[in-house]
């Protein structure tokens, strides 16, 4: 840099002082309207940061795609499933009777939901993809129990800002956030292409996540917790997907 | 104007450095994140139990994918994919500030729009000819792209650019709830990811021919003069 003028350089200054003070301004706002993920920390959070605010900004109300009948997978990819063990196999034999979606955090009624009872709840579906993060993908019809509809139903506070929902595979839990939760097309899942979900697709009850890739749409889902604080969760990065190296925002 | 004394204005200097650093970690996450599920479908959907476009013969890092390997590769998609989208952030964002200054300072007329005496049959097949005898670049070239170079620029910053970024977007699932005809006109979402992958060869084959005659008009003086703006001595404007 053989010509650097002292106009430059103090324009240079003036520039780099602007641009960090708008940052810090810009930071702030994020965090007031909620486009920072919990994941915002950390080399890869500027990007992860960056992704969530732009969807969040452009395509907070916006509905996934849904398809026709005849576009549906034939054959739909069950994806492997780690073994689930004696009390699940006692809990399918008894047709998931006894299996319970309990509720809590910020509610005003915490309960607990047999699969009997949400399937008695009003139902919608959609005919929607999957998306693994792995590059593979298939089309299902879908149907559930709207997730806003359980969270009107155990009266969410107007503070709740995410709701986490675990798996009964104890190391699998995520988040989403409320734009998610309250979306249309977000179900407590219990059937699939027209028939009871199957256990290899997550049956008795997964979580459906239109607008996010596979591995939101945890399967299994065993309880739900509304909060205010996602950080106080696991290691404070909004789900066991950033723990594992996976982005906690996975609508890309 | 500054730029008489400069091979290479400062602007176009910090873009080409950071989109290199961009392109060279989206390649190489991108090429590891292939590695999870190395088939290619067209249309809509594709999974395993779908008949793929084709198929890349490399084992896979998820046993999911029937290879005829016997081992998987350890898997990185988590780190690849947090690093594809930041650099692809980088990449966006210093292509904006690239075509805008660009733009503004007049930077794509002067530099990269071929003349029309450039353009005639003659001069072109003149080009074509120095090229494909690798003819080390005259003196004069030190200071200005030749006509092909010229149209293979524009190509990679108007064509290929542009739809690898719209091929990497519509793979969103986000996004494309919002915006669904940005992958329906691509034919679908398995689509728009062989395309992406397509569209990566092209720019590998950019980059390999790029530093080829980069090293043929001497790697040292063009390096030079990408880093610090200066042709070099011995290489006064003509």
């Amino acid at each position: 840099m053989s010509k650097l003028t002292r106009r430059q350089l103090i324009a240079a200054g003036a520039v780099t002082v602007a641009g960090a003070g708008g940052l810090a301004v810009a930071a702030k706002i994020a965090r007031r309207y909620g486009l920072v993920p919990p994941d915002s920390g950390g080399i890869y959070g500027p990007g992860a940061t960056l992704t969530y605010a732009a969807q969040r900004l452009l395509t907070r109300h916006s509905m996934a795609r849904e398809f026709s009948r005849g576009q549906i997978s034939a054959k739909p990819l069950q994806n492997e499933v780690a073994p689930l063990g004696d009390e699940f196999r006692r809990l399918e034999k008894a047709g998931f009777a006894d299996w319970r979606l309990s509720v809590d955090g910020l509610v005003t009624r915490p309960g607990l939901f047999s699969v009997a009872e949400l399937k008695s709840f009003p139902r919608r579906s959609h005919i929607t993809m999957v998306q693994c993060e792995e590059g593979w993908s298939y089309i299902a019809e879908w149907e559930g129990v709207p997730l806003s509809h359980v969270l009107g139903l155990v009266g969410t506070a107007p503070q709740a800002t995410h709701v986490v929902y675990r798996s009964f595979q104890t190391d699998w839990w995520e988040s989403m956030d409320m734009a998610d939760a309250l979306h249309p097309q977000t179900l407590l899942t219990h059937g699939m292409n027209r028939g009871e979900l199957p256990v290899g697709f997550g049956g008795p009850l997964r979580m459906r996540v239109t607008r996010q890739l596979g591995y939101k749409s945890v399967k299994y889902i065993t309880s739900l917790t509304v909060t205010d604080n996602i950080k106080q969760f696991g290691k404070g990065l909004g789900s066991a997907s950033p723990e594992s190296g996976y982005a906690w925002f996975a609508g890309i | 104007m500054a730029e008489t004394s400069e091979r290479h204005s400062f602007f176009v200097r910090i873009t080409h450095w950071l989109t290199t650093l961009a392109f060279l970690a989206l390649l190489v996450t991108g090429l590891e994140l292939v590695v999870s599920h190395p088939r290619f479908y067209w249309g809509e959907v594709g999974n395993v139990n779908t008949e793929p476009l084709f198929k890349i013969p490399i084992p896979a890092s998820r046993s999911l994918v029937p290879t005829g390997y016997g081992y998987t590769l350890p898997d990185q998609n988590g780190w690849s994919r947090y690093l594809h989208f930041q650099s692809a952030w980088l990449l966006v964002l210093t292509g904006l500030v690239y075509v805008g200054v660009g733009l503004w300072r007049g930077h794509f007329r002067r530099a990269l729009f071929p003349t029309r005496s450039d353009l005639s049959s003659k001069r072109l097949m003149g080009s074509i000819g120095e090229h494909l005898r690798f003819r080390k670049p005259g003196a004069e070239e030190a200071w200005s792209y030749n006509v092909l170079q010229r149209l293979a620029y524009l190509l990679i910053i108007f064509v290929a650019f542009p739809l690898i970024i719209w091929t990497g977007l519509a793979m969103s699932p986000s996004l494309v709830s919002a915006f669904p005809w940005t992958v329906n006109i691509l034919g679908g979402q398995q689509s728009a990811r062989t395309l992406h992958f397509f569209l990566t060869g092209v720019l590998v084959v950019f980059l390999a021919v790029h530093v080829f005659m980069v090293i043929l008009a001497g790697f040292w003086s063009r390096s030079r003069a990408m880093i610090t703006g200066r042709a070099g001595a011995g290489q006064e404007r003509v």
